[in-house]
C-alpha cells in the first residue's frame, strides 16, 4: 500500500456534506483517515508525503458516468490507458465505459475481460457499463444478473435508443429485480433518421436533415410512461432539451425513481457551431438552439439534471474528414469537462459545490460507487484545481489519442493541478 | 459593353454558392453571361479565353444535362475538358472525398466543377485543392449555377428581376435548386412565395424572408414566374406526400391553377421534368408560357461566364 500523504493548506469542497472551507486531507492506505481544518503538518505521520495546496482547491475526484474508450474494436481512436490518461489530466479518478464496443459488452466474460484490462492501467477506476440488450440489438435482453454479478455498473444500450416499448418495458422490469439501473440513449430512431443536426433554421439553409427536439422528449415521455407500470430505476443519458427535461422534472416531483445527466457541451454550445459544416460539433444528440440550451443550464440549476457526464467519444481523422452527413458523431470531453463547465461558476449560474456536486457525489451514488466523497474512510481519490487558472484547449494540450474536441482554440478557466487516485498521485501539472 | 476590371468586382477564389455574392457580383455575371448567349447562337461557337486550361467535371451524383452543359461551356472557351466518371470508381474503393481532391490536385487542373450528394462536399474539397471550384450542386444544400441560369432567364424575358413575385413549388425541402434560387431572387429585390405541402417545407423556411403557401391557386395569384421543382417519385415511399395522384390533383401545375398567375406569367422547371407529376406535359410544352428551354440555353452561358471569372486571374497579368 502507498505511503501516507498529508494535503494541507487546500481549500476544502465536499458536495456531499457541503463543506467548504480551509484545511487538509491525511491519507493513510489509500483512504482519507482525517479531513477538515485541524489536518496541518503536525498531523503527518513517519515518511508521509507532504503536499502543500497553496490554497487551491481541493475536491473528491470527478466520476465520469460516461465515456467511451474504444477498447475493444477500436484502439487506434482510444486505449483505456489513453482515455484514462486524459481523464486523469482532467481531474477525473472514476469513469463508467459505454458497452458499444466492438465487441460489444453483452455477456458476462467481457465485462470481467474489461476490468481486468481496467485494472493494469494505474491510473483511475474504470467501471464497466454492460448491453441491456444481446448485441445492443434492441430484441433480447442480456444476462443482466450476471452481468450485474460480473461487475457492470448499470445497463445500456450505449449510442443507441431501446426503441421497442415492449423490450424497453421488460428490461425495466426485469432489472428492477436486480436493482439494476438502466440508462436510455433516449431518442426515437423514426424520427431522428437521416438527421444529423437539430432541426430548424440553421439545418434548412445548410441543406442538413434535422431531428426534431421533439425525437427526444417522445422517447423520455414514454419511458416515463413504462417506470409508471414497472418501478425500477431509469437514468437518461446526455438530456439535451427544454421537451425532455420538462418531462424528467415532473417525473421526479410525483415521485418516480429516474435521474438524468447532460454534457458540457449542452451546457456550453449551440447549434451555431455546425456552421461551416464543422464535424467536430456533430454530436448525438444534437446541438440544439439557444432556448434549449439556456434550458438545460436551467435544469442543472434546479436539480433536475442530477450530473454532469463527459460523453466522450473518441473519433479518430479519417471519421471526421468527411462531409457533414457521412461524418462520425462524439467529441471528446473527460480532459475539458471540469474545466468548460466552470464558466456556469464564473458566469454565476451555479455555486461552486452545486457544479461539483453533480461531477462527484451524484454520479457515485447513481452508480452506487464509492467514490465523489471527502470523508473519513472514503478511498482517497482526489482532484486539487485551481478554478481561475485560464488555458487554450490545443491539440497539443489533450491526452487523448483521438482530438476531436468542439473547444479547440478555446480559452477556458479552470486547471487541474492534481490528481489523486487510493492516495497515489496520478497525474501533476508541469507548472 | 463597357464593364468595370473584373478582378475588382467578383473577389472569389471558388463559386461555392449564391450565400455569399453581392447583388453586384450576380449582376456582372449576368451581363457576362447575356455575351456569351450570342456567341452560342453563331456557327462559330469557339473561343480560346481558356487556352491551356484544365477543367475537370467531378460528378459524385450523375448528371448528364448539367455535366454536358458545362462541358460545352468549358470547350466553347477553349479549355481542356475531362470528365472524371467518380460516381463509379475510386470512392467505391473507398477513397475519401479529400483523398479525390489531393490526387486531383496534383493533376494541376485549373478549374473543378463538382456536384456531390452531400451537403457541404463542395466547400469541404475546396479547403484541399489549389484551384477554382464550382459547386454544382451538393446535397440539399445550393446549385448557383442553377440560380443564375434561372436569373438570367428572367432578365431576359422579363427585363427585370427586382419587383417581380416569383413562387417556387413544389419539394423545397430536398432542393438545392430552391435555397439557391430564394438567396438569388431576394438578393435582386423579387418577393419569393414558396408553394408545398407541409411536409415538404424545410423547418424555419420563412426565416428565408419567403411568404408560404399552402394552397396551390392562392400562391399563384398575380406571379409573374412560376418555378416548379421536380418530386423524386422515391418521396412517396418517405411518407412525405401519398400518392403521384394526389400530389399531381393539388400542386401539379395545370392551365386550370395558372389561371391565377398573371395572363404573362413564365414557367421554369430546372429538369428533368417529371410529366404529370409536378407538371402537366401540356403546359411544360407551351412555347408562349414556358421557358424552360430557355433555362437549358441559359444554362451554358451562365457557366462559360463564371469560368471566364473564377480563370480571369491565370489569364490576365495583374495590373
Amino acid at each position: 500500500m502507498s505511503r501516507p500523504v498529508v494535503l494541507v493548506n487546500a481549500r476544502l469542497l465536499d458536495p456531499a456534506s457541503g463543506l467548504d472551507g480551509r484545511g487538509g486531507v491525511l491519507v493513510v492506505g489509500g483512504r482519507i483517515a482525517e479531513v477538515g481544518p485541524g489536518v496541518t503538518v503536525a498531523l503527518a505521520p513517519g515518511g508521509a508525503e507532504v503536499i502543500d495546496a497553496k490554497g487551491l482547491c481541493l475536491a473528491p475526484g470527478l466520476v465520469d458516468m460516461r465515456v467511451q474508450f474504444g477498447e475493444p474494436g477500436a484502439e487506434h481512436k482510444e486505449r483505456i490507458d489513453s482515455g484514462a490518461a486524459a481523464a486523469a489530466a482532467g481531474g477525473v479518478t472514476s469513469m463508467a465505459v459505454l458497452p458499444n464496443t466492438d465487441p460489444p459488452i453483452d455477456e458476462p466474460a467481457m465485462v470481467e475481460f474489461l476490468a481486468r484490462r481496467a485494472r493494469q492501467v494505474k491510473l483511475g477506476k474504470v467501471y464497466p457499463y454492460a448491453a441491456i440488450t444481446k448485441r445492443l440489438e434492441g430484441r433480447e435482453l442480456a444476462e443482466i444478473g450476471l452481468l450485474k454479478a460480473a461487475g457492470a455498473v448499470a445497463f445500456t444500450d450505449g449510442e443507441r435508443a431501446l426503441a421497442d416499448a415492449r423490450v424497453m418495458r421488460r428490461a425495466l422490469s426485469y432489472a428492477s429485480g436486480f436493482d439494476a439501473l438502466i440508462v436510455q440513449h433516449p431518442e426515437e430512431p423514426a424520427l431522428a433518421e437521416h438527421g444529423v443536426m437539430n432541426e430548424g433554421a440553421l439545418a434548412s439553409r445548410l441543406g442538413l436533415a434535422g431531428i426534431a427536439p421533439a425525437a427526444e422528449t417522445i422517447m423520455v415521455e414514454r419511458d416515463l410512461r413504462l417506470l409508471d407500470l414497472t418501478g425500477g430505476r431509469l437514468h437518461f443519458g446526455h438530456v439535451s432539451t427544454a421537451g425532455a427535461l420538462a418531462a424528467i422534472r415532473a417525473a421526479k416531483a410525483r415521485g418516480l425513481r429516474v435521474t438524468c445527466d447532460t454534457a458540457p457541451h449542452y451546457l456550453a454550445l449551440n447549434e451555431l457551431e455546425v456552421e461551416g459544416y464543422r464535424t467536430f460539433a456533430k454530436v448525438s444528440p444534437p446541438l440544439r438552439a439557444e432556448e434549449d440550451r439556456r434550458a438545460v443550464v436551467e435544469a442543472l440549476r434546479d436539480g433536475t439534471i442530477d450530473v454532469i457526464a463527459s460523453d466522450h467519444c473518441p473519433q479518430d481523422q479519417d471519421s471526421k474528414r468527411l462531409p457533414f452527413a457521412q461524418a462520425a458523431y462524439g467529441v471528446i470531453g473527460v480532459q475539458t469537462m471540469l474545466a468548460v463547465c466552470l464558466r456556469l461558476m464564473h458566469e454565476g449560474e451555479l455555486g461552486l459545490l452545486a457544479l461539483l456536486r453533480t461531477m462527484t457525489e451524484a454520479p457515485a451514488r447513481i452508480l452506487g460507487l464509492d467514490a465523489g466523497r471527502l470523508a473519513k474512510g472514503a478511498p482517497a481519490d482526489l482532484v486539487l484545481f485551481d478554478p481561475e487558472a485560464p488555458w487554450k484547449v490545443t491539440e497539443a494540450s489533450l491526452k487523448s489519442l483521438s482530438k476531436n474536441t468542439a473547444f479547440e482554440g478555446r480559452l477556458v478557466e479552470g486547471r487541474i493541478a492534481r490528481t489523486v487516485v487510493d492516495g497515489r498521485t496520478i497525474f501533476l501539472q508541469d507548472s | 459593353m463597357h464593364m468595370a476590371d473584373p478582378r475588382l468586382i467578383f473577389q472569389h477564389k471558388h463559386l461555392l454558392g449564391i450565400e455569399g455574392l453581392q447583388p453586384y457580383e450576380i449582376q456582372d455575371l449576368l451581363d457576362r453571361a447575356d455575351g456569351y448567349v450570342a456567341l452560342n447562337r453563331q456557327a462559330d461557337k469557339k473561343l480560346q479565353v481558356l487556352k491551356g486550361l484544365t477543367h475537370i467535371n467531378l460528378f459524385f451524383e450523375s448528371s448528364t444535362r448539367t455535366q454536358t452543359s458545362f462541358e460545352l461551356a468549358g470547350k466553347r472557351l477553349g479549355a481542356d475538358v475531362v470528365n472524371m466518371a467518380v460516381a463509379s470508381s475510386a470512392m467505391k474503393k473507398g477513397e475519401t472525398l479529400i483523398d479525390t481532391a489531393m490526387t486531383l490536385n496534383a493533376m494541376h487542373p485549373d478549374v473543378l466543377v463538382v456536384r456531390h450528394q452531400d451537403s457541404g462536399a463542395v466547400a469541404l474539397l475546396a479547403r484541399h485543392v489549389r484551384c477554382a471550384v464550382i459547386n454544382a450542386g451538393d446535397g440539399a444544400h445550393e446549385h448557383p449555377t442553377q440560380a443564375l441560369l434561372d436569373a438570367l432567364t428572367i432578365r431576359r424575358r422579363k427585363g427585370r428581376i427586382e419587383g417581380l413575385t416569383v413562387a417556387i413549388c413544389g419539394d423545397i425541402l430536398h432542393s438545392r435548386v430552391a435555397r439557391s434560387n430564394i438567396l438569388l431572387l431576394l438578393a435582386m429585390g423579387a418577393r419569393v412565395r414558396v408553394v408545398a405541402p407541409i411536409t415538404l417545407l424545410p423547418a424555419g423556411i420563412e426565416g428565408f424572408g419567403v411568404d408560404v403557401f399552402r394552397d396551390m391557386q392562392r400562391g399563384l395569384e398575380d406571379v409573374d414566374i412560376v418555378m416548379m421543382l421536380r418530386l423524386q417519385t422515391e418521396r412517396m415511399q418517405g411518407s412525405f406526400v401519398p400518392s403521384v395522384a394526389e400530389y399531381f390533383h393539388f400542386y401539379g401545375l395545370t392551365y386550370d391553377k395558372l389561371r391565377a398567375a398573371r395572363p404573362d406569367a413564365l414557367i421554369m422547371h430546372p429538369g428533368p421534368m417529371n410529366r404529370g407529376v409536378e407538371i402537366d406535359g401540356v403546359v411544360a410544352d407551351d412555347i408562349d408560357r414556358s421557358a424552360i428551354l430557355d433555362q437549358v440555353e441559359m444554362g451554358v452561358a451562365v457557366r462559360m461566364a463564371v469560368l471566364d471569372l473564377l480563370t480571369l486571374h491565370l489569364r490576365v497579368p495583374a495590373a
